[in-house]
């Protein structure tokens, strides 16, 4: 069981939960001050970072958007010292500083909430902060450090549950601990890479709101990385462009439109949009029906039970949560990774359990999360990960019967094929597919699944990482399979994603599917809120 | 000798498990140290026979038993750090150098070991827990030497050392999630060395066991693959210092089994009784394992493709 605590609240004021007792607590408190002068990194002779300058006010909120790749996140190393720049400094409080380590930034005040998890997953919540700290005793006592954590947490704007192992908390949890670590480490600068996408739209508004608010009362400078223009216009009170490692534009939020922020990011280039679905005739017959599943993870810790979710041909299901609601263990099963304990899975009218067999007679394709982990062997060649799913028929071709010899000029020329028709850019077919891009490596899943014909598509996170205009052509494969009579069940963590590509919309939470609403009457606010876990215990899909 | 009936053999079980049990509870307390921080010392094998060995032959040299289990407990933490020192190579795997050490290990025991077969050394000594008892059964079955109790109160004081210290936190961060310890700015490498250095003193300390009071004497069968049973113990105990007291108890009385009936008269069967602590384990783990869970308590670190 994985619950939820954390309710949906109003957003508080700072202010408003206790006014002064932080300034009370750290000796040199307030909001710092942090320039960059010439900011430059080479990694040989790619320049990732070029003589950026960049001035952040204390208690400032400022954003720093711009694409993968941009440069955004080189910037951030380089501040807290995991990088050292090749050229430029940097000013905290005015003054020029040298930070050679992570260790160095912390004792100067400088904290950075990470995109991916730095907790301990074993590790309670409590010993997870406690061991963060600069100086632990050798002997820990526990009994003074929970008085001593009980009176901090009463002062943080998140409740949060020390006791259990990080590995349990949802991410959404994981997420507001980083945070409260950090600021248990008396950070004044607060760093944040892409600090909501694991959150749902209320509570990412919540943690947004209340860090501005600290902001607001001088208590705290935040620099956030993002590529949601909504949040940066809600939260943000200026912000800075990168593009190709280069400032492309500033200014403060207010003065700037939408348009002026997407054409400092994007520079004078054409982006794809989603291509038009074609409408479908009304009743299509139901591909994938799933009745009264029950599963659960290789932890035992997260059971699902989906009593009832039909996608039929020619439409897009996407199921929206927030991270770790049993979305993840639902594409497992579909998938074949873990088995279900009851319940049914049904393809066209056959029982369906994920066999390699059965997904090629169902044309049943499966594009799991993370595609380099979980649907490439990453030193394999561009061309054998191409062939994964009819390398053992005879030329390479899933309509002809099973060989023992492997055809490799087969192979190799449906590789060269495969790599024009989907633009996979790649130094050749026969590199590792761990050399490439996330970009590419998706584009490689994308040609390997989607070239011959397709009955029921499920995806998981297909756009996870990537950089707008991969996202963009990823997204229009997936249309295009829909318009072409598929089936597609899309489990995202991105509601801008679920919303922009589904017919029909089902929420997941807590194992369950709680909301199902036609994409044109959705509405994100309702969404989100059921997203929370705020819904009718008896509503079902 | 039937006069108790099948009590004794229940008594000879419980005395068989704490005599047999104590180089399972070192060398897997050792083992549970070194897989906390997130390394397979599979060399322990030949770090018990280096101990035993080594305790032996300055038991007899220098007439003193707990000098013999000093020296076994520094030979044994020399292997660990050889075992932590070669791995923090790139592109070392722990397993493999692990399964070399073991062979290093006994091979050196061999070779040093072959003028000490012959004579005697003084024993480690052993607390009378029994002499309340009239029943030589029973003062017999709880002998119970020193080491035994070093190593009960060794397992609680782990338990205790993971939770409420720095150093066992930091441990636990290292075996975990290599990149949080380097985050905090530890040095994963030399938190394993030191680790892997650790759990060699107690394997080494286990062998002392064996050669200087059960079963007393140093030849080159006296492990008879204790030390890789027990890292297999570790597994059974789920990484748990308690647990590994009780692992260790449970094999030594299956051990203890087999001698104990046929002191009885029940002689058939005598090599499947034998066999009790290994179709033991198996069956323990056969009835505790599940095809759709993971293995609870795994170090995240352990087994990280290199």
């Amino acid at each position: 069981m994985v619950p939820f605590p954390q309710s949906v609240r109003e957003v508080v004021p700072w202010s408003a939960v206790e006014p002064q007792s932080v300034a009370a607590e750290a000796p040199p408190a307030g909001a710092l001050a942090v320039e960059t002068i010439g900011m430059t990194k080479r990694f040989g002779s790619f320049a990732a970072l070029d003589d950026v300058s960049m001035k952040i006010e204390a208690g400032g909120f400022h954003a720093l958007l711009g694409e993968n790749g941009a440069g955004k996140s080189t910037f951030v190393k380089c501040i807290m010292g995991f990088y050292a720049p090749s050229a430029g400094s940097v000013l905290v409080g005015g003054r020029e500083v040298a930070i050679t380590n992570p260790k160095g930034a912390q004792s100067r005040g400088l904290g950075m909430v990470y995109q991916h998890f730095t907790l301990v997953p074993s590790l309670t919540g409590a010993e997870n902060l406690v061991i963060a700290r600069s100086h632990v005793p050798a002997v820990i006592d526990w009994a003074s450090e929970r008085v001593a954590l009980d009176a901090f947490m009463g002062r943080m704007p998140f409740r949060l549950n020390l006791d259990r192992p990080v590995a349990e908390l949802a991410a959404g949890e994981k997420q507001k601990l980083e945070i409260v670590k950090q600021l248990y480490l008396k950070a004044r600068f607060l760093i944040l890479d892409e600090p909501t996408s694991v959150l749902t739209p209320a509570e990412a508004a919540e943690v947004l709101g209340l860090l501005r608010a600290m902001a607001d009362r001088g208590d705290l400078t935040v620099l956030m990385i993002s590529h949601k223009f909504r949040e940066v216009e809600a939260f943000a009170r200026s912000v800075s462009v990168l593009r190709r490692g280069r400032l492309a534009g500033g200014g403060r939020v207010g003065e700037l439109s939408r348009d002026d922020m997407a054409a400092m990011m994007m520079g004078a280039r054409p982006v794809r949009t989603v291509a038009g679905r074609s409408a479908m005739p009304a009743p299509a017959r139901a591909v994938l029906r799933i009745a009264d599943l029950k599963a659960t993870d290789a932890s035992g810790l997260r059971p699902i039970a989906v009593n009832d979710l039909a996608v039929h041909a020619g439409e897009i299901v996407g199921i929206a949560g927030v991270s770790g609601n049993g979305q993840k263990e639902l594409a497992d099963v579909l998938g074949g990774q873990i088995r279900a304990t009851g319940g049914s899975v049904i393809v066209g009218d056959q029982i369906y359990g994920g066999r390699r067999a059965q997904s090629r007679a169902l044309k049943v394709r499966f594009i799991p999360e993370e595609p380099l982990r979980n649907a490439c062997a990453p030193r394999m060649s561009v061309a054998e990960n191409l062939a994964f799913r009819a390398f053992d028929r005879r030329g390479d071709d899933p309509a002809r019967p099973p060989t023992f010899w492997l055809d490799t000029g087969a192979m190799s020329r449906r590789a060269k094929d495969l790599i024009a028709r989907f633009k996979v850019k790649t130094a050749s077919s026969e590199a590792p597919i761990a050399t490439l891009s996330g970009g590419n490596v998706q584009r490689v899943v994308l040609a390997r699944e989607l070239t011959d014909p397709v009955d029921l598509l499920v995806v998981a996170n297909p756009c996870f990482g990537l950089d707008f205009s991969a996202v963009a052509e990823i997204r229009a494969r997936i249309v295009a399979a829909r318009n072409a009579g598929a089936a597609v069940l899309l489990i995202s963590e991105d509601l801008d994603e679920i919303l922009e590509l589904s017919d029909r919309i089902v929420v997941m939470s807590d194992g369950r599917i709680v909301y199902a609403v036609p994409a044109a009457e959705a509405d994100a606010q309702v969404i989100g809120r059921h997203m929370a876990g705020h819904h009718a215990p008896s509503a079902t899909a | 000798m039937t006069d108790i009936g099948l009590w004794s053999v229940l008594i000879a079980v419980i005395g068989g498990a704490i005599r047999v049990s104590t180089p399972f509870l070192f060398v897997s307390l050792g083992e549970t140290i070194t897989e906390r921080s997130g390394r397979i010392n599979l060399g322990l094998e030949g770090t018990l026979v280096f101990g035993a060995m080594s305790a032996y032959a300055t038991a007899v040299l220098t007439g003193s038993a707990w000098a013999g289990v000093a020296v076994a407990g520094l030979a044994g933490g020399a292997f660990g750090l050889l075992h932590g020192w070669i791995c923090r190579f790139p592109r070392v795997n722990d397993v493999a150098v692990g399964i070399a050490l073991m062979l290093f290990g006994s091979g050196l025991a061999f070779f040093f070991g072959k003028p000490f077969i012959q004579p005697s050394a003084p024993q480690l000594p052993a607390l009378a827990f029994g002499s309340w008892s009239d029943l030589p059964q029973i003062q017999a079955a709880l002998r119970v030497n020193v080491l035994f109790v070093i190593g009960a109160a060794l397992s609680v004081f782990l338990w205790w050392a993971l939770r409420n210290t720095r150093v066992g936190l930091i441990v636990r961060i290292a075996g975990d999630s290599a990149d949080a310890a380097r985050a905090m700015g530890y040095d994963v490498d030399r938190v394993r060395l030191l680790a892997t250095g650790a759990g060699g003193v107690l394997a080494g300390i286990g062998g002392a066991y064996l050669s200087l009071y059960y079963p007393g004497s140093w030849n080159e069968g006296i492990s008879s693959g204790q030390g890789l049973m027990a890292v297999a113990l570790v597994v059974f105990a789920r990484w748990n210092p308690l647990a590994c007291f009780g692992a260790a108890l449970l094999f030594g009385g299956a051990g203890a089994l087999g001698p104990a009936l046929q002191s009885v008269g029940i002689s058939q069967g005598y090599y499947l009784f034998y066999a009790a602590p290994y179709v033991l384990t198996l069956g323990v783990l056969i009835a505790t394992s599940s095809p759709d869970r993971a293995l609870a308590g795994a170090p995240g670190e352990l087994g990280q493709g290199k």
